[in-house]
Parts: structure tokens; sequence; C-alpha cells
């Protein structure tokens, strides 16, 4: 009945891409932003060492004998030397002329005043960080502009920036592997309770057709309430054939019985054996349509009763030497013993009305197939997973190939076609059994058939 | 050691050739190892050569074929001929400033291997100088000029005692002609950052007719021949060395505090042979470091953590502030300013 599905995707999968996309987007960022800061910071930070080591020489110069004179303090390049193993590089200037120092260092950029200028530029193979600041002395009335450049090579902030780009990395790898994992756990939570629905429709009994009730998100009750008016539609119109079924058959039995009566007395008073021949066949027929009938309306109750169970604690010896009872003057017609054994008081808790139907069924099988004089032995008995009732004919069995399938709705076996019968008899049995939590059991035994009927433990 | 005194005999030739190509002075040049081997490793260093061969020996020995020539010049010239190009594959010197301006100016090679991994990081600068051994500067003192007096502890005793004997150590007293010697001026400059006393010093010694030295090696000899009494900021390590001496002499570490020098070595951007000189360099640093002790090693070990062992002890620091006193105003103005107190 349930063909392949055509499924296209997945929201669970659909949802983890969407999620894990956006947590690649943030992690990538956040690395950017953690780099692009630490580029700043170790640039502001050389950039305000450089500054001081100028600012220091800066304040050192001084005028003496006519002449500018600086002496160069030991702080403004050992300073530089406690913040990395870079290579350090100095000049001083008084009115363009080099005082001492590097005297091949770039010359400082326009613009550099007394608040200082920084540059990035090369020298000596190697890339530098550059700054400087002016002054104004007074050598003998006239003005000398004295520039100090100090630089340094950027191998300690390149490391330093290699580091944290590591380290930025690493934190956006483990946010993305956080986030990665949310992603997951959220996708299956926000499912779950699509998932606790389908799990609750598909685990139903075949015959439960009760409307969901339990609480469902917002986005799913527009879902949920279409499936429940589907469910409502299904049981009106399933209880509207039913009904039509049992109402049909009570109609059609009536006037069967009718029929056969008056079957019976044309067959006492007609001679010919021909005539003979076609009354009895037609009694037959009758039989047959008026057992049917009796079988639907036995559905027909089953189906009603086992949809509303009532449970009672049920003799088990009783309900069986009962129906042995009613049922001992039909077997002996045809000469058919039936034994009956009880082991114990077995009592279940169950619908006996239903549960003597479903005996009843059996029982009738077993004497329609028996041929005659032979037994039929009916054993109940406490197992340990429950208690059972085992029917045994000698009928010859069911076709071993067909064993599964007899119970099913009106399932004939292949050798029964000379025998008055609907079908009906063993599914009957067995939703009775099933609507008790119980099973049907189907064997063949020796020179015959072993039906069981096995009750749950109480 | 029959090999060693071969090589010696050649080197007189060799060093004309030296100083042909580069204009530079060279005090001495010997070879290790064996003369035709078809690897050459170039070193140029200002420790002494009888000091340092059994250390070279090993080393040529563990290459097997290998020839070390081994040219000792003193720092200015070392710093001379490598910045004028000579072809020499490791520099190895006492000059601690001079060896930093080496390695800021570009003219070394940076090297790393597990060897470097053993020294401490105050003692390596950008993985291109690496100190091979720590040696103080002390004051050297001949016992025989003492009868009678207390050895001084600090500088302070020092000066009170050149002060109160003034007769008894004139012309008696040497140092290092800081003008003349990069090791000198060094030390002056170490001391002038660490203590005030310095210049009191040397102003005591100028008025004490100073006799100024080149080299550590002449004052130790001058002091154990009693041509003078004592000799300050001399090369520990030297004179420790100088076992035959017997108690001719006696070795002063200062309590206020003593300098250590560290000696170091560096591979120059032009060398030859690179990979022979990064397992020198591995060689001397293992040496100086490593764990067990090798009885060729010329220096005395100090036990590492010197800071807890003697707070006394301050080791130069490598670093840009070397290149401070470099400066040729500051060494202008440094040394006109110690030549006053000098009374030169």
């Amino acid at each position: 009945m349930s063909g392949a599905l055509a499924v296209s995707g997945s929201i669970r999968r659909r949802l983890i891409v969407q999620l894990l996309l956006g947590a690649a987007v943030l992690a990538a960022a956040l690395v950017l932003l953690v780099t692009n800061l630490a580029r700043t910071v170790a640039q502001e930070t050389q950039d305000s060492i450089l500054m001081a080591s100028v600012t220091s020489i800066l304040d050192t110069m001084t005028v003496r004998d006519g002449a500018v004179s600086v002496d160069l303090p030991y702080a403004a390049l050992s300073m530089l030397g406690n913040v990395s193993e870079d290579r350090v590089f100095y000049r001083i200037l008084a009115d363009g002329a080099v005082l001492t120092g590097y005297g091949d260092l770039p010359p400082p950029g326009e613009g550099v005043g007394r608040d200082g200028g920084y540059q990035t530029t090369r020298y000596r193979d190697a890339e530098i960080r550059m700054a400087s600041a002016r002054r104004l002395l007074s050598v003998a009335g006239t003005p000398v502009r004295v520039t100090v450049s100090v630089a340094q090579t950027r191998d300690g902030q390149a490391r330093r920036l290699a580091e944290i780009r590591r380290l930025g990395g690493a934190i956006g790898l483990g946010f993305f592997a956080l986030a990665a994992l949310l992603a997951v756990v959220t996708a299956q939570s926000g499912l779950r309770p699509l998932r606790n629905l389908a799990g609750a429709v598909s685990r139903r009994g075949p015959k439960d057709l009760r409307p969901v009730r339990g609480p469902v998100p917002q986005e799913m009750a527009p879902l949920v309430g279409s499936l429940n008016r589907f469910i409502e539609r299904l049981t009106y119109s399933l209880s509207r054939s039913e009904d039509f079924i049992a109402e049909a058959a009570h109609r059609v039995r009536t006037p069967l019985s009718t029929v056969r009566t008056q079957a019976e007395i044309a067959l006492r008073r007609v001679e010919r054996p021909e005539n003979r021949a076609a009354l009895k066949e037609m009694i037959r027929a009758i039989d047959e349509s008026s057992r049917a009938a009796g079988q639907l309306l036995d559905h027909a109750m089953v189906t009603f009763r086992t949809d509303h169970l009532e449970r009672e604690a049920v003799d088990l010896c009783g309900l069986a030497r009962d129906l042995a009872d009613r049922l001992g003057p039909v077997a002996e017609l045809r000469d058919i013993r039936i034994a009956l054994s009880c082991d114990g008081q077995p009592v279940v808790q169950g619908d006996a009305v239903l549960i003597e139907n479903a005996l009843r069924n059996v029982l009738d099988n077993a004497i329609k197939y028996s041929p005659r004089d032979c037994a039929i032995d009916i054993e109940v008995g406490q197992g340990r997973d429950g208690a059972a009732i085992r029917v045994r004919d000698q009928a010859g069995g069911f076709p071993e190939d067909e064993l599964d399938r007899m119970p099913m709705r009106f399932a004939r076996g292949s050798n029964a076609a000379e025998t008055v019968g609907s079908g009906l008899g063993l599914t009957i049995a067995r939703e009775v059994l099933e609507a008790h939590g119980g099973r049907l059991e189907l064997s063949n035994e020796g020179e015959g058939a072993c039906v069981t009927l096995h009750f749950p433990p109480c | 050691m029959r090999h060693l005194a071969f090589s010696a005999l050649l080197s007189g030739a060799l060093s004309v050739l030296a100083v042909a190509v580069a204009a530079f002075e060279i005090e001495n040049h010997i070879v290790v190892g064996p003369e035709d081997a078809p690897r050459r490793l170039q070193v140029i260093s200002t420790a002494d050569a009888d000091l340092f061969a059994p250390l070279l020996q090993v080393f040529a020995d563990r290459q097997g074929d290998l020839r070390i020539d081994y040219t000792v010049a003193s720092s200015t010239e070392l710093m001379r001929a490598v910045t004028g190009g000579a072809p020499f594959d490791v520099a190895l010197s006492s000059a601690m400033d001079l060896q930093t301006k080496l390695a800021n100016d570009g003219h070394t090679r940076p090297h790393r291997s597990a060897a470097t991994a053993l020294v401490p990081a105050r003692a390596r600068w950008r993985d291109h100088l690496f100190a091979f051994s720590q040696e103080p500067a002390a004051l050297v003192i001949s016992p025989a000029a003492f009868q009678g007096l207390e050895v001084p502890r600090t500088r302070l005793d020092l000066i009170r005692l050149l002060r109160d004997h003034e007769d008894r150590f004139r012309g008696r007293v040497g140092t290092y002609d800081v003008a003349q010697s990069g090791l000198g001026y060094l030390f002056a400059t170490q001391d002038v950052r660490a203590s005030e006393s310095y210049w009191r010093l040397t102003e005591v010694m100028g008025s004490l007719e100073t006799r100024l030295y080149c080299c550590s090696g002449d004052m130790i000899e001058d002091v154990s021949t009693g041509r003078i009494a004592l000799a300050y900021n001399v090369l520990g390590s030297y004179a420790a060395a100088r076992t035959d001496l017997g108690d001719r002499i006696e070795i002063v570490e200062f309590q206020d505090y003593t300098t250590l020098m560290l000696r170091t070595a560096a591979i120059l951007r032009d060398a030859r042979n690179p990979d022979a000189a990064a397992a020198f360099v591995d060689h001397l640093i293992r040496a100086a470091w490593g764990a067990g002790e090798m009885e060729e090693y010329p220096f005395p070990r100090l036990p590492e953590q010197g800071e807890a062992v003697s707070a006394a002890l301050r080791p130069i620091r490598l670093g840009p502030g070397l290149l401070v006193h470099l400066d040729a105003l500051k060494r202008q103005g440094f040394l006109s300013e110690w030549r006053d107190a000098m009374r030169r």
C-alpha cells in the first residue's frame, strides 16, 4: 500500500548547511578582524617605541662650544632591544648634514614636524619602519634644524603577527567547530516534534484511527489538523461501509432461513433423484450464503467490540467446556468426538463474547474440514508466556505454503473448495487475539492442523 | 700536536699573504687539520691561538677532511677585515659591541640548530650571535706588592687603598688603553653604566701615572714580573689560564659587581663554507653550554643562572644598546672625558 515516496532533499540537511555557512562567514570575519586589529596594535606599539627613542635622543641634544652636540643615551637603543630582536638604525641630521649615525638611511618624509612622523621603507635589503622628529636649536643666534630618525627592521613584528594569525585561525576554527556542533544539535531538536509525530503515527495499530491529540508546535498545527480531519473522514467512511455490510448480512440471513426451510420441505416431497440432487445443491448453497452472512455479522461485531474492548476475568476452561458441549451434538452427527483437557484454571482479562466467538470459529473450521469418525482435541493450558488454547484436528492440515496467508480476510485453503465457508473464520479469530494483545498460531501436526490461541501473560 | 707546530711555521708566510689581500693587521695565524684537506674553514678571532688550538683540534679531528685556518687579530682589525670583505667564514670576538654592529649592519647570517637552542636567550641575539664563553673582567694583583695590605674587595676599597698608598702604587698600576683596545673600551663603558665610582677610580689611576696596555696578556705578564702591582679590568679567563705563573699573580673578582663579557661567534654573510661554519659554531656552543665538560674548552664554565650563584656577576646584555657607545660622537665624547680623567 505504501509505495515509494518521492523524497526530495532533507530539512535537517538544509538547516545544517545553512547554519554552517553562516558560522563559516562569521568565523572568517572574526579571523579577519583579529588579524587586522593585531596588525594595527603591533604597528602602533612599534611606532610608539621608535618615537620614544627619537624623543629621548632629541632631549639630549644641546649646543656646546658653538656646535650642536648629542650624547646618545644608552636607553635610546637598548629599549628597542627589549621589544624584539630587530636590527636598529639611527641618524642625526643638523641642517641636512649628517651629525652621526647611519648616513645612508632614507631621508625622512616631508611633513615631519615637531610631532614627528613615520614611514615604512627599505634599507639594506630589509623592510624598515622609521620614526623621525625635528627640533630647532639656536647656535650663536642662528636657528639650526636637527632631525633625529630611528628605524627598526620588522622581523619581530612579522613574527608576532604570524603568531597572532595562527592564534586567530585557531580561534576561528574553534568557533566554527562549536557552531557546527550547535547547528547539528539545533537541527536535531528543531525537527524532534516532526519525528515524534511520525513515530507516534507509524507506531499505531492497523485499526487505530484516533485523531492526534498530543501537543504540537505552532508550525505543525495546520498539518496535524489536516491529518486529523482526514482520519475523521476515513473513520466515518469505514464505519459506514461496515454498518452497511452488517445491515446487508442481517437482511439477507432471515429470508435465507425461510428459503432453506422451504427447500427442505420440498426435498421431502420430491421423488425424482435429479430433482432431489438439485434441491440438495440448493440447500448447500443456501447454507454457504447464510454462513457467510453469519460470519460477516460476527466480523462486524468483532470489529465493533475490539474497538471498544471491555476487559473482565474470563475462565478459559469454562468457556471452552461450554462451547464443546454446545458444538458436541453437531459434531456427533458426523461421528466426530471433541475431547477437552484442562491444565489448571487459566484466567485471562478480556471480552468473553469475543474470545468465545474466536474459539467457535476455530472449532467450526475443525469440525467442518474433519472427515467422519475422528477426534478433535482441545487443550487449555497455562504456559510461561501466558495462557493458550490449542485445537488439534485430523483433517489433513493446511497447505504448508499458505500458512501465513490463512488468517487473512476471505482467504481459503486451496484444498477447501469442497467445503462450505467464507474464509472469515480465522480472520475473526486473529483479530480477536490481536485486540487482546495475543496472537494466532497455525501449524500442521501429524495428520491434522493445529491452531493455537495465545493470550498474553496477565 | 706535532702537526700544530708544523702549521705554526707556515703561519708567517700566510700572514704576509693575508695582509696583502685585505688591508688589516693580523697577530697570528695557525692551521689545524690536514694541510691539503678538500674543505677549508676560515676563522678570524680575537682569542689567543695557544688557548684555542686544542678546541680547534677536536673539531678538525671529528670532521676529518677539514682544514681550519685560524687567524688572530684585534677586535678593531677583525671589524675592519669583515667589513672590508676578507674571505672569512666565522668571526669569534670578545668585543660584543663590534659583534653586535656586525650583526646589526647585515654582515652575518642567521643560524638555527639543535645546538643553538642550548644557548640561554640572554646569550644570543637574533639567531646571528651566539655566546660561547662568559669571562669576568677582574683585578689581577701581585701578592708580593701587596705585602701587609688588605686585598680590596670592592672598587671603593681599591680607590681608598690607592689614595692611602700613593707612593707605593705610583707608576705601578695598569689598565687597558680604551682608545686602543676594543675590549678595554667595552669594559670601561659598561663600568660607566654600572657605577659612579668608575670615574673616581679613573681619576685616581690618572693621578698615579697609570700604565696603559693594549692587551690582557701583557698586563698579566707585567704583574707576574712585579713591574706593576695591579691591573684593573683584566680578562680573568686569561689570567686563570696562566697556571705557569703560580702564586705570582692573584685574581680578584670585585664583590660590588663583576662585569661578564660574553665571547660570541657569528657566521659571516659571505661565508664560503657555511655548512662547516655552522658545524663549527655548534661545536663551540656544545663545548660551552652542552652537558658534560670538555677538557679542551679553554674558558671557565660558569654555572648557569649566574644571577642566582652570585648577584655581583653582571653579564653584558647583547642587543642594540651596545651600539650606543660605538656611535662616533659618543665615542669621541667618552674618550675625551676618559683622557681628562687619566690626565693624558
